[in-house]
């Protein structure tokens, strides 16, 4: 039996199982219903679901967020799409001073089981207001989870994971991964929050990533190879929590570090990971520690200016060998 | 509704108990044992007393930062809160929420949210809930006139009016949005003309009389729970203490504090009980020697509270229970 299928359809097929399985599961956000999303994510949900459970919002990110906490709290489990990552700015009190801070502030009285899903990442000619990668950003709210799926089976088993989970949980899917495809083991046991996963192993440098550019980092590791570097590739999965162990771990093995991270790189995710690996294996180090991360610029709309600004394959086999040549 | 003796002395006492309350407050605070933030509610019992009259158990009631006197009237106990207030564990969030940050599970008591208008989506969502679940309960969502200013106001009223919500909104209009009055930062003043143009049944209250405000919550509640959508009660009131204890109050004169204290709950609702001849069968001092009993057993009790343990500090960050 043929089980690829794309990311998209992962999503959905995620989501469809979450709302078969439980009734108070809905999903809500702008154009989730009758336009079938905005990447084409829910098509089909509403004939399926019904107005009831697969609501179109208007553009008021702040109150259906805060309605998705509102219903969580009140004993649902919703599912909050927003639109892109830029659009969650205008949620952020919600998100940091609701949905973040409740359990907290309550002495632990309320809990809040939302799972919010955003499209995410940087090109495709958007401009600076619909192509950034906010999410390494975002992972530094505490009481959130964030996760980011790369692959298919990641798509299709983090939904799961997000709604189960007691905590509110912020998805971000790439949007460039949309059409990618893979194949999905649906009776697989899901790997849990919080852990990275060793993609390709590798002895001489560590490569630390999540979501597309985790197939940049493949690809620059093929390539490496027949330079004769042999470079491991990890997938972060979660940004919050970080998986320390699985990271200290190779560092321990391999000395040499490159993050690739599709954020800035001032207050980024890499730079997080870099002090963590300060803070906890410095010593294991043979080489200062590199990142390849955005230019710090508004993400421009010229293709030449927008490539030029973005994590690309190249940069990536650079910036190993130059942290290779420095030990 | 009917005023009889009983309903009479409930209300009274009520707006006592807050009154008292608040004022214990402010001598804890001057004594140091309450800090942080402090935002009094005296002057604008009738509200709390008024609405949460018309609750059962089992209606949620979301609150801004100055809610003591919402939590009582829900009834969350004095000495929860008077704990809290001075950080022991035994408070209603253990001593992480403080005066700002009140919650109940109990009495669903959902805050104590500190930022303007942020509880509004929320207790559009807590609706949501229940009408998708199909529970006949009312969510309650209390807030001042500052909240109007914020975009999370209208947001949430369009969506509550749109799904038809069984939700109250409570517009506290105590003229101030902290020292600025409402003429200098809206342009329409009368902030139920702003619900009813979304289509929301609104209406304008007087916030100083707690038989009013009990009847419109009452007619509110009984409109909601027959599934004819939200409701917003503009509740026109004045706080008689500053903002908060940081305030100088600068912004308005003695005068005019002076003229409301006048038209204030208890001495408004005092008058009326005269008039209909219920005052003099009313035992005031009873009440009194009662609340002030209350009071200093919520005092001992917040006294003897004990501190949370420094190695706890980090819990309830994330559930305990959790697959991450």
């Amino acid at each position: 039996m043929d089980n690829t299928i794309t990311y998209r359809e992962a999503v959905r097929e995620a989501i469809r199982k979450a709302m078969s399985e439980d009734e108070r599961v809905f999903l809500m956000g702008e154009d989730v219903g009758n336009y079938g999303g905005s990447y084409a994510v829910s098509r089909g949900l509403l004939d399926e679901f019904g107005r009831e459970r697969i609501i179109d919002t208007p553009l008021s990110e702040s109150a259906f967020t805060g309605a998705g906490i509102g219903a969580a709290m009140n004993g649902m489990r919703p599912i909050v799409e927003i639109m892109t990552v830029n659009f969650s700015l205008l949620a952020l009190d919600q998100i940091i001073n609701n949905a973040g801070s409740l359990l907290h502030m309550s002495g632990g009285q309320f809990n809040v089981p939302l799972v919010i899903r955003m499209a995410t990442g940087v090109g495709n000619q958007l401009g600076a207001q619909h192509s950034h990668s906010l999410e390494g950003w975002l992972s530094y709210i505490v009481g959130v989870k964030v996760l980011t799926p790369a692959t298919v089976q990641d798509a299709y088993d983090m939904i799961g994971l997000a709604l189960s989970d007691p905590d509110p949980v912020l998805v971000f899917e790439n949007s460039l991964l949309y059409n990618s495809k893979g194949s999905l083991d649906t009776k697989s046991t899901p790997i849990p929050i919080g852990k990275a996963l060793v993609h390709r192993p590798g002895k001489d440098i560590t490569i630390l990533t999540y979501g597309i550019n985790l197939f940049k980092a493949l690809e620059a590791a093929e390539t490496l190879a027949k330079d004769g570097i042999d470079a491991e590739v990890i997938d972060l999965r979660s940004l919050r929590p970080l998986d320390d162990e699985t990271i200290m771990k190779s560092v321990a093995k391999t000395h040499r570090v490159v993050i690739v991270d599709d954020g800035w790189k001032s207050g980024s995710i890499s730079a997080e990971i870099m002090a963590r690996i300060n803070e906890q294996a410095f010593y294991e180090l043979d080489a200062p520690m590199a990142r390849v991360c955005t230019l710090e610029v508004p993400l421009p709309y010229a293709k030449h200016l927008e490539d030029a600004a973005i994590v690309q394959v190249d940069k990536i086999i650079e910036m190993a060998k130059k942290v290779m040549v420095q030990s | 509704m009917e005023l009889d003796l009983t309903k009479a002395k409930e209300f009274y006492s009520k707006m006592l108990l807050i009154r008292r309350f608040e004022e214990r407050c402010v001598e804890f605070y001057s004594k140091q044992k309450i800090r942080g933030f402090l935002h009094l509610y005296i002057g604008e019992e009738a509200i709390a007393v008024g609405i949460m009259s018309a609750l059962t158990p089992e209606d949620a009631v979301l609150a801004t930062y100055r809610e003591h006197g919402q939590a009582l009237a829900k009834g969350v106990s004095a000495n929860s809160i008077m704990a809290e207030l001075f950080g022991k564990q035994e408070g209603t969030s253990r001593g992480r929420g403080g005066s700002m940050h009140l919650f109940d599970a109990n009495t669903r008591f959902y805050g104590g949210t500190a930022i303007v208008a942020g509880g509004l989506p929320l207790a559009v969502g807590m609706a949501l809930a229940d009408k998708m679940m199909k529970r006949n309960r009312v969510t309650v969502c209390m807030f001042g006139d500052g909240a109007v200013a914020e975009g999370e106001f209208h947001e949430s009223l369009n969506l509550a009016a749109l799904w038809n919500l069984p939700v109250l909104f409570v517009c506290e209009n105590n003229r101030y949005a902290m020292g600025t009055a409402l003429n200098l930062t809206e342009s329409e003043t009368d902030i139920y003309k702003k619900a009813a143009s979304y289509k929301i049944n609104s209406k304008q209250v007087d916030g100083m009389s707690v038989i009013e405000v009990a009847k419109a919550a009452s007619r509110a509640v009984e409109d909601i729970k027959d599934g004819k959508g939200p409701v917003f009660l503009e509740c026109l009131t004045y706080r008689f203490r500053a903002h908060s204890m940081f305030d100088a109050e600068l912004y308005r004169e003695k005068v005019e504090v002076e003229e409301w204290k006048e038209k204030g709950p208890l001495v408004v609702f005092q008058k009326r009980l005269e008039e209909m001849g219920l005052w003099s069968e009313m035992d005031v001092k009873e009440l009194e020697d009662e609340i002030k009993n209350t009071m200093d057993e919520a005092v001992e009790f917040a006294e003897n509270g004990t501190l949370e343990p420094i190695e706890d500090l980090e819990k309830f960050v994330y559930s305990e229970v959790s697959n991450g």
